[in-house]
């Protein structure tokens, strides 16, 4: 996909990190900063608990290098699914602390908060790494409100274009949808390792 | 096709539904099949050529109602297209069955995406990490302004619009104790910048951006710019950020392995040259000002850099001023020398007290940039703020306007402020 950094940045970038390069960790950050806080923050919906995720994350990365392998996807795709598991241990972690005697009702309050944090989650994800013109048709048609002729004539593309783009982006927004484990990486974070 | 959002290829950008205006009406019942909204109160569309309109108007084939299912779900659909298929629905399971699925999905785009990140969280990540793990390459310290403020600028173009990229842009800078300026547009503030930068680049060994072409480039910073903006046979598009972040990592990178000695290292300016370290810390000066005049042109809020990074550059601002003085003096601009001075002892001084963040206290030598400004030779005193001195610095307030307070020779005052507006360029 258009946004997938080459697996050639990926691995430069662990090695890079493993030799204890302060600059790769600035650009590691720099690359990731806006997805892991935007993630933590669509799961969380609080901006200290984002901040805080968002260092846990690159501090793990920073000390542990080694943990990303290549083999099973981008090291986007790492980022991600370490950012979604550390946002579902927080979760937890509040739910447990606020409510110390765990009912079965409030644990399944629970898992329902879990589950839709992480299809929200997951849907930020999957928009921001399709196609860019599938991006560009949903954002016409959601954000600017334009209908699909509207948008086709922005796109330069024919109505019927215009259409497919639609559906196929909604289509794939679906699978967000779908039912995850908490903690296998959920579709649309690529391979689970 | 993906001229837009794919056009810098660059990773860890947000969704599309970043930053967008007013929230769109909700389309997050997600109950039931909804009577689906209308566009805004305006009038249905009439249909196209096509689809002839009235009741007498064939049904829509299955193809072409399936197709719909996307625009319907957004509600991106001409009236009489939503009835169609809305209709079709009714007695088509799988559609009916995709129909919900999509509009589940419509219920997971957002448009509150005015989140954006705080800037100041970089830095706190970065130490936070190396306070787990020290590094054992690390950035130099007086490389640090350099790679916050770069940042800082990049995170703000990660935000802007295709259409902001085009925004006009006044530059000013005094030339001849006048204000000048020039316009531009947002990508070509980034080009200049980036031509300019690559003055490191190409002091370090590095690639420079403006290429090989037909002979050098020219070597003074406006040379560059001028090059860089008459060679592009288009005007700068957005497409300028990646180049430009990436030599700017690339410097910050190649610094971080060069070992010691490199700070001191002389960058060419053409008619002046700076050692390394006051070289980034003046690259870190301008993309700060020019991310400023950036943010001002697309109406973003922008803050000044870290106290300890807003200090370093008043610091090297302070340090360039005696030189200046005397340049200025050479060419009649400023007083005539009152004592000389032998170099390395203590000479008439102004003391320049900075205010507020960034803040302290610069004693400039004015007989003599050999000279040392020293407290017990005060002549005169200048108090303003820092994020001020900064401005006139580089030329975004008149001399005359700058000082809050001042106290005793008004001669020395009146040539440093000019100084300072001097250090001013394109």
């Amino acid at each position: 996909m258009a946004r997938d950094a080459p697996p050639r940045w990926d691995r430069r970038m662990q090695q890079r990190l493993a030799r204890g390069e302060a600059a790769a960790l600035g650009e590691l950050y720099d690359r990731f900063a806006a997805l892991v806080h935007s993630q933590a923050h669509r799961m969380l919906d609080d901006e200290d608990a984002a901040d805080q995720v968002t260092r846990e994350v690159f501090g793990y990365v920073w000390e542990n290098p080694d943990a990303y392998d290549p083999k099973h996807g981008s090291m986007r795709s790492w980022v991600a699914r370490l950012t979604h598991r550390r946002s579902v241990q927080r979760l937890r972690s509040e739910h447990g602390v606020d409510h110390g005697t765990d009912t079965d009702a409030r644990a399944a309050d629970l898992e329902h908060r879990v589950l839709k944090a992480t299809a929200a989650a997951r849907a930020d994800y999957i928009v921001a790494s399709m196609p860019a013109p599938l991006r560009a048709a949903l954002e016409l048609a959601y954000v600017q409100r334009r209908d699909y002729r509207q948008a086709a004539a922005d796109l330069g593309v024919t109505g019927d274009e215009a259409r497919r783009r639609l559906r196929l982006g909604l289509q794939l927004l679906s699978t967000a949808n779908t039912r995850p484990s908490a903690d296998s990486a959920p579709p649309g974070y690529g391979p689970t390792p | 096709m993906n001229g837009d959002h794919g056009g810098d290829g660059r990773d860890g950008e947000q969704p599309a539904e970043r930053r967008i205006p007013g929230p769109r009406a909700a389309a997050d019942d997600q109950e039931s099949l909804p009577p689906v909204r209308h566009r805004g109160s305006e009038p249905p569309e009439p249909p196209e050529p096509p689809d002839p309109p009235g009741p007498s108007a064939p049904p829509l084939p299955h193809r072409v109602l399936k197709s719909l299912l996307g625009a319907w779900a957004l509600a991106a659909c001409s009236a009489e297209e939503t009835a169609a298929v809305e209709e079709h629905l009714t007695s088509c399971a799988r559609c009916a069955d995709e129909a919900l699925r999509l509009r589940d999905a419509v219920g997971l785009l957002h448009t509150d995406g005015t989140l954006d990140l705080d800037p100041m969280l970089r830095s706190r990540v970065l130490e936070g990490c190396l306070g787990r793990r020290p590094a054992r390459i690390p950035v130099p310290s007086w490389a640090a302004p350099y790679d916050a403020e770069t940042a800082r600028l990049d995170a703000l173009l990660r935000d802007i619009r295709d259409s902001e990229w085009h925004a006009p842009v006044r530059l000013k800078w005094f030339e001849g104790d006048q204000q000048v300026n020039r316009r531009t547009t947002v990508a070509g503030v980034i080009g200049h910048l980036m031509a300019v930068d690559g003055l490191v680049s190409t002091a370090l060994g590095l690639d420079d951006p403006l290429g090989k072409g037909d002979g050098s480039p020219p070597p003074t910073p406006t040379g560059r710019t001028e090059a860089y903006w008459s060679a592009a046979l288009r005007p700068p598009t957005r497409t300028v950020r990646e180049p430009w972040r990436d030599q700017s990592h690339s410097l910050v990178r190649t610094v971080s392995f060069a070992g010691r000695g490199v700070a001191e290292m002389s960058v060419p300016y053409g008619d002046f040259a700076l050692p390394l370290q006051d070289s980034l810390l003046e690259r870190a000066f301008e993309c700060w000002v020019h991310g400023g005049d950036i943010a001002d042109a697309v109406d973003y809020p922008y803050e000044p850099p870290a106290a300890a990074h807003l200090q370093r550059m008043i610091d090297l601002a302070a340090r360039l001023l005696p030189a200046t003085l005397s340049e200025r003096r050479r060419v009649g601009l400023a007083a005539p020398a009152r004592h000389l001075v032998t170099a390395g002892s203590p000479g008439r001084s102004l003391h320049l007290e900075v205010e507020g963040r960034g803040g302290g206290d610069w004693y400039i030598a004015l007989d003599s940039p050999a000279a040392l400004g020293s407290a017990d030779h005060t002549v005169a005193q200048v108090a303003l703020d820092g994020v001020e001195f900064c401005r006139l610095v580089a030329g975004h307030v008149p001399p005359v306007e700058a000082a809050a307070g001042q106290e005793g020779d008004r001669e020395a005052i009146r040539d440093v402020l000019f100084a300072a507006a001097s250090l001013s360029r394109l």
